[in-house]
């Protein structure tokens, strides 16, 4: 055990504990904001490992716009204020839904920790931020221009469906 | 120097709380929240792989800012179909049964 393992080890277990509140608390609204806890987290994880640049993103763009983005969403949908038992399924759909989630991790655990001592440790050995921007816009330029015009594609499709929406609604009462 | 079992662990349990938030909940909103642990599982594991040194084409630390963005791309039309299923059917229960008429439009 390293300080860092440490610090990774305390970052991790606010990111997974946040992960679990924020998929079973009652509250909609605290859901985003346990969502923004555990993301935070994550990106405290990311300084850890030595991913300056890529926990910068993480939070400008999942805390900053996707989580803003998710409370829009539950306030335009009229999300209800305080706790609700009708956010979750029934308490039988709740159980099985806990065994298969349970299942996912002890596979992955099982799948992964083995692997672990295979691949080696970190060692602050990343590509550096310089090294990551030389990829990025060199290796990696064309599926970085593919992803921009993802964006845009997305960016029309939403306005496409809410409009569509709207014109065919108008009609009725 | 961080050994690599604590990263792959929190991937696991990121994971499996993701899979929970998708199957149970009943707002469709809040199974986007379970969607996005999933995306972060995946990223959490990029980036623990990328910063062990072997990465020769930075892979794994350019691929988790593809994944963040195809996320945030993903949460822009996911929020545009729940405002429409909103608009026609007043809540954004999942589980709910098909609207009588539903079928026709």
């Amino acid at each position: 055990m390293t300080g860092l393992d440490v610090a990774f080890a305390a970052a991790g277990t606010v990111a997974a504990a946040s992960a679990v509140l924020s998929v079973t608390t009652r509250h909609v609204v605290h859901a985003a904001l346990w969502l923004v806890v555990s993301l935070g987290a994550v990106a405290g994880c990311y300084l850890v490992l030595g991913a300056e640049f890529v926990a910068l993103v993480q939070v400008l763009i999942y805390v900053g716009a996707v989580v803003v983005l998710v409370l829009f969403a539950l306030m335009l949908t009229r999300a209800p204020i305080g706790p609700n038992e009708e956010v979750s399924a029934s308490p039988l759909h709740r159980a099985l839904a806990a065994v298969l989630a349970a299942g996912v991790t002890a596979l992955l655990a099982a799948v992964l920790v083995p692997l672990a001592r295979v691949v080696g440790a970190v060692r602050r050995g990343g590509p550096g931020t310089t090294g990551l921007g030389e990829q990025l816009f060199g290796t990696w330029v064309w599926p970085f221009e593919a992803l921009s015009v993802l964006l845009l594609a997305a960016l029309v499709a939403a306005l496409a469906v809410a409009g569509m929406a709207r014109g065919r609604g108008a009609g009725e009462p | 120097m961080i050994h690599l079992e604590g990263p792959f662990l929190l991937a696991a349990v990121l994971a499996g709380a993701g899979t929970y938030g998708v199957l149970a909940r009943r707002n469709a909103v809040l199974v986007l929240i379970g969607v996005e642990l999933v995306l972060n599982a995946a990223t959490v594991l990029l980036v623990a792989v990328g910063s062990t040194g072997g990465d020769r084409w930075a892979a794994g630390w350019v691929l988790t800012l593809f994944v963040i963005t195809i996320a945030a791309a993903e949460v822009c039309v996911a929020l545009a179909v729940v405002l429409v299923l909103f608009r026609q059917r007043g809540d954004v229960d999942v589980t709910a049964e098909a609207m009588a008429g539903e079928g026709r439009r």
